[in-house]
């Protein structure tokens, strides 16, 4: 059976959809198409892949213009009917065809406070949790650094607030911290000033395209707003920490 | 679909490469969430048929004045401005009504339905430039803890309201235990409405998610592990119980009406 494959070439300079109508056989995905395109009519198209098992990360891209997974997405689920198309995620720099610079990610990783643990539970310097205490976060380290979730968010997809913004993965990525059983450090102010969690208007378009199904608005973005409302916007809470001396 | 020579950004309202049919939810949204506000809007201002024999429409719930048997504090006020129309539901209905609206979830609903911020995922938006909840107006959202406190009393008076909706008045004028249509429908809306309220990311957050230890506050997580049970189902909760408001108002309106029959069960 035959698809078409309409790819986008070119760089930060411009270029276009180009049409690649290619065998594809059952059980193939996105990825596998692609490089069936790479080896016998585009030796030169860039893509960006290690895995090819849904957990590196490595092949975000927009597919019929949802950003998703090229290795997870399987063509039995796509209308190939029309051609398909394949573009670079759209909150990044383009670099070449269908990879993208994605730095900005790790350069605001670096900017989120790391994890402070409490002093030592027993004199051989381990500590002790409970399970129930740890699920909560455990959810959030299944997250591969796709950025999918990065770039479906409009706050950087549409209105490029890059520098105001640090997006749902780091909002996770956070939470993961910040809700930690051993964890001492405070991250709210900067959640809500410089991180600039205010701006997310729960679309829940993050929660939708991960690939890992992390609740990323439910379960990070929305408890992590209501401890910033707990420190900003709740007189009580605040009247209470202040009864507290905390 | 994209064609060749196409930019690659899609900035523009509705600009998107999806092929699906992305415009079916908010346009869903938009019909059922406005015919709601509307009749909510209609039937709140009408003053009348609120009440039917032991059944009370829950817009009008707590009927603070208006007709007896069900006012608390007896007929519309004389103090109330001449000018000024009258409805016993004015007095109430903006407690649950802001509930809904600052709601976590109808906020990512409404947003795209009726502002298009976005519109869908990944599809283009109408304006270039974007402030979200970080600042006035949206800002006050912040305030859905509030209306979560004024909620949660509703929830025992239309509780109440289901109880007294099971005392019918007999011929010798006592009231008999019994149960009608309407005390199923006004059970049902006191489920749902249970249901969407207690399932609150901000009740969630404050009976337990707020602590990084719960393990320390037994009590707590199990409050916090009901609460989420629900919140993982606020969607359906929301909708659900936004439906069986408006219908339960509908069967009481149209059985006060005249128009419908209440058939006695019990």
């Amino acid at each position: 059976m035959k698809a078409t494959f309409s790819i986008w070439r070119g760089d930060a300079q411009g270029g276009a959809f180009r049409d690649y109508p290619t065998e594809v056989s059952e059980g193939m995905v996105v990825l596998d198409a692609v490089h069936r395109i790479q080896s016998e009519q585009a030796g030169d198209l860039a893509v960006r892949w290690n895995c090819k098992a849904g957990k590196c990360g490595s092949c975000s891209a927009e597919i019929n213009g949802l950003p998703r997974l090229m290795c997870m997405t399987r063509l039995s689920d796509l209308p190939l009917e029309n051609p398909v198309t394949v573009a670079p995620m759209k909150a990044f720099p383009l670099l070449r065809d269908l990879v993208t610079d994605v730095s900005w990610n790790f350069a605001v990783k670096k900017r989120i406070k790391k994890f402070k643990p409490r002093p030592p539970d027993a004199p051989d310097g381990t500590w002790r949790m409970a399970q129930a205490d740890i699920e909560r976060v455990q959810e959030f380290r299944k997250c591969i650094e796709c950025f999918l979730c990065q770039d479906v968010c409009h706050v950087l997809r549409e209105h490029q607030l890059h520098d105001k913004f640090i997006g749902p993965r780091f909002f996770t990525y956070a939470a993961a911290l910040e809700m930690h059983p051993l964890d001492t450090e405070d991250r709210v102010e900067e959640l809500k000033e410089a991180q600039g969690i205010g701006f997310c208007n729960i679309t829940k378009c993050c929660t939708r395209v991960c690939p890992e199904e992390i609740n990323i608005t439910d379960n990070a973005i929305i408890p992590l707003k209501e401890r910033v409302v707990d420190r900003v916007y709740d007189p009580l809470t605040r009247l209470l920490r202040i009864l507290r001396g905390s | 679909m994209p064609s060749p020579g196409e930019a690659l950004t899609q900035i523009g309202f509705g600009r998107t490469a999806r092929r699906d049919r992305w415009w079916a939810t908010p346009l869903s949204t938009f019909l059922v969430l406005g015919s709601f506000v509307v009749y909510t809007t209609w039937a709140s201002l009408q003053g009348d048929h609120y009440a039917y024999g032991n059944y009370l429409s829950p817009f009008y719930s707590p009927l603070l004045f208006g007709e007896p048997p069900h006012a608390w504090f007896g007929p519309k006020p004389g103090w109330w401005p001449a000018w000024l129309i009258f409805s016993p539901a004015l007095f109430i209905l903006w407690a649950p009504g802001g509930f809904r609206l600052t709601c976590y979830y109808y906020r990512g609903a409404y947003y795209k339905a009726f502002w298009a911020d976005p519109p869908s995922c990944a599809v283009g938006e109408p304006r270039s430039s974007y402030r979200g909840e970080a600042s006035l107006p949206l800002i006050l959202q912040n305030a859905h803890r509030y209306f979560l406190y004024l909620a949660l009393p509703f929830l025992v008076v239309l509780a109440h309201d289901v109880w007294e909706g099971m005392w019918f008045a007999g011929p010798d004028g006592r009231e008999r235990f019994g149960i009608g249509v309407g005390t199923l429908v006004l059970a049902a809306n006191v489920v749902l409405l249970g249901g969407y309220a207690l399932g609150c990311h901000s009740l969630r957050h404050l009976v337990g998610g707020a602590l990084d230890r719960l393990s320390g506050a037994p009590a707590r997580k199990l409050a916090y592990d009901c609460v989420s049970c629900l919140n993982r189902r606020h969607m359906g909760w929301a909708w659900t119980s936004l439906f069986g408001v408006a219908l339960t108002d509908l069967y009481v309106r149209l059985c006060s009406m005249g128009v419908i029959h209440d058939w006695r069960i019990l």
